[in-house]
């Protein structure tokens, strides 16, 4: 039963790593863009909802509210304002100005912040748990794992159902017939980059809630986000959904082994599937 | 006489260091078929990047009605009514064939042109309407880059090299349609290599060589001869 508890706990465990990769994924596909801070947009959006927590009182759930559309409003004018002007045919600025953005967050939040650990108070929900056959499940983690199943159904029906999916599909496809069909790429990239930093909000906060956090975490979660995404492979939203769960199989499996094991375990999971298939699980199926 | 749709004044088109189109001086009529030939190379593609703003220009260089669009973005022109069918298709593979055809109405615009109207002109693509457009056949591929086009409801449409890898009956089928298409007061360019296809649709004729205008005619008065001095340079 315990090993019954360590694979269900992975799997909810999951969740939360899908939520990190979605806004990854999602950039990563309309723009081809390797976003090193994602990681540390992550801790902003935890630090954020610690704010708005303490200064009003709210609930951590009811302060995404407020932390999510901040969070987008932030992506966009990143978007329009630095990561557009980094965009071409090379792949390196973006990488550079990305990593260098990552250092100036996370010692922005260090100043403002210091590198105490904090922890965004949920009350009651951090401890709840409801008894499934035999297990004990923290409400917080299927809650979770339910939110990231949501999250990526929304981004699906967005991309497959909506004109601004179908904009951010063919933008990712050719970016200069887009542009020729009216759409502003550095728009609709804008959009997508409010979108992305829209879902990690909730992720951050999530995470916030869940363990203590400081600033220096992010890069830890920008790894995690990564593996996701390639153990699903590219450009398939549900597949990163399934790379979350197997990565955090894989550590709550190794964690179990022997608690020092947890991280190193999800990482030897990462390379042994990308040593089998090498484009990850589910390369890009569209729907 | 008419104000021109388009006119193009001294346009110098450059890419880096190395210059395509030198001082191209070219006019469109309302609701007129112009065609421009020209060898590859000679710079018929710039001029259409040019025009469509893919390519940015000096000041006044491209005029589209009232507005100078020499500066202007591809997407704020595509606002003004001004679409284009790109040479090889270029379809956006990750869409359905009825999305590709949505997003050229993207731009918001009204007029004849719909879902509706496009399946009507091509009956194929209504049935192939959900399948990815890469599954398509070359010709059906066209039929979507030029309904696409025409879900802008545009007043100036381009094609560039609509007839370029096709099988030759596909391109006499396209042709035929064509004088449908454009019938309703656009105004056109046709690209093309093919100089008896792009004659015979037309009024006018450009050719172009080496980035600058050799002839400007009536596409039916002008000389075989004259065409060939002006497509090759030869004497």
């Amino acid at each position: 039963m315990d090993w019954v508890n360590a694979l269900v706990q992975g799997m909810l465990l999951g969740g939360l790593y899908a939520l990190f990769a979605a806004g990854l994924s999602l950039i990563f596909g309309v723009m081809r863009l390797v976003n090193i801070a994602h990681g540390d947009l992550i801790i902003l959006a935890a630090y954020l909802g610690l704010t708005v927590t303490t200064a009003t009182g709210l609930h951590p759930l009811a302060a995404l509210v407020i932390v999510v559309p901040t969070m987008a409003l932030i992506g966009y004018a990143l978007q329009r304002g630095l990561l557009n002007q980094t965009l071409g045919d090379d792949l390196l600025p973006p990488l550079l100005v990305t990593f260098g953005l990552s250092v100036i967050l996370q010692n922005g939040l260090l100043e403002i912040y210091t590198a105490d650990p904090q922890k965004i108070n949920a009350g009651a929900l951090e401890t709840a748990s409801i008894a499934v056959g035999g297990l004990q499940l923290g409400v917080l983690p299927v809650l979770t794992f339910a939110v990231a199943v949501a999250v990526i159904w929304g981004l699906q029906w967005t991309f497959y159902h909506t004109s601004l999916g179908r904009a951010f599909r063919a933008v990712s496809d050719n970016q200069d017939i887009a542009q020729l069909m009216g759409l502003n790429r550095r728009h609709i990239f804008g959009l997508a980059m409010a979108l992305a930093l829209g879902v990690t909000a909730i992720g951050g906060i999530l995470l916030g809630i869940r363990t203590s956090f400081d600033p220096s975490i992010g890069g830890g979660r920008l790894i995690f986000g990564f593996e996701a995404v390639i153990i699903g492979g590219l450009g398939n939203l549900w597949g990163t959904l399934a790379g979350g769960v197997i990565l955090g199989v894989a550590q709550t499996i190794g964690a179990k082994i022997d608690p020092g094991w947890q991280v190193l375990s999800g990482h030897l999971a990462f390379l042994l599937i990308l040593a089998i298939r090498p484009n990850g699980l589910f390369p890009r199926i569209s729907a | 006489m008419p104000e021109p749709i388009l006119q193009m004044q001294g346009l110098d088109a450059h890419y880096g260091d190395f210059q395509a189109l030198y001082g191209v001086d070219m006019h469109v009529e309302q609701g007129e078929v112009l065609s421009i030939i020209g060898a590859n190379g000679a710079g018929k593609t710039t001029l259409m990047r040019s025009i469509t703003g893919l390519l940015t220009n000096g000041p006044g260089q491209v005029r589209y009605r009232d507005h100078d669009i020499s500066q202007l973005r591809a997407d704020e022109i595509a606002v003004h009514g001004l679409a284009m069918v790109p040479e090889g298709r270029q379809l956006f593979p990750s869409l359905s064939v009825r999305e590709n055809l949505m997003i050229g109405a993207q731009v918001g615009r009204s007029g004849p042109w719909d879902l509706q109207a496009v399946y009507k002109l091509f009956p194929i693509l209504e049935e192939r309407k959900d399948q990815a457009s890469t599954s398509l056949s070359g010709g059906q591929q066209q039929m979507v880059a030029i309904g696409r086009a025409l879900m802008a409801n545009p007043d100036l449409i381009l094609f560039d090299e609509i007839s370029l890898g096709l099988a030759p009956i596909i391109i006499r089928d396209i042709y035929k349609a064509l004088p449908g298409i454009i019938g309703t007061g656009m105004s056109a360019i046709i690209v093309e290599q093919d100089i008896s296809k792009a004659l015979s649709v037309s009024a006018r004729v450009y050719c172009l060589q080496e980035g600058r205008v050799s002839l400007e005619g009536a596409s039916d008065t002008v000389s075989r001869d004259d065409i060939s001095r002006a497509y090759f340079g030869i004497e």
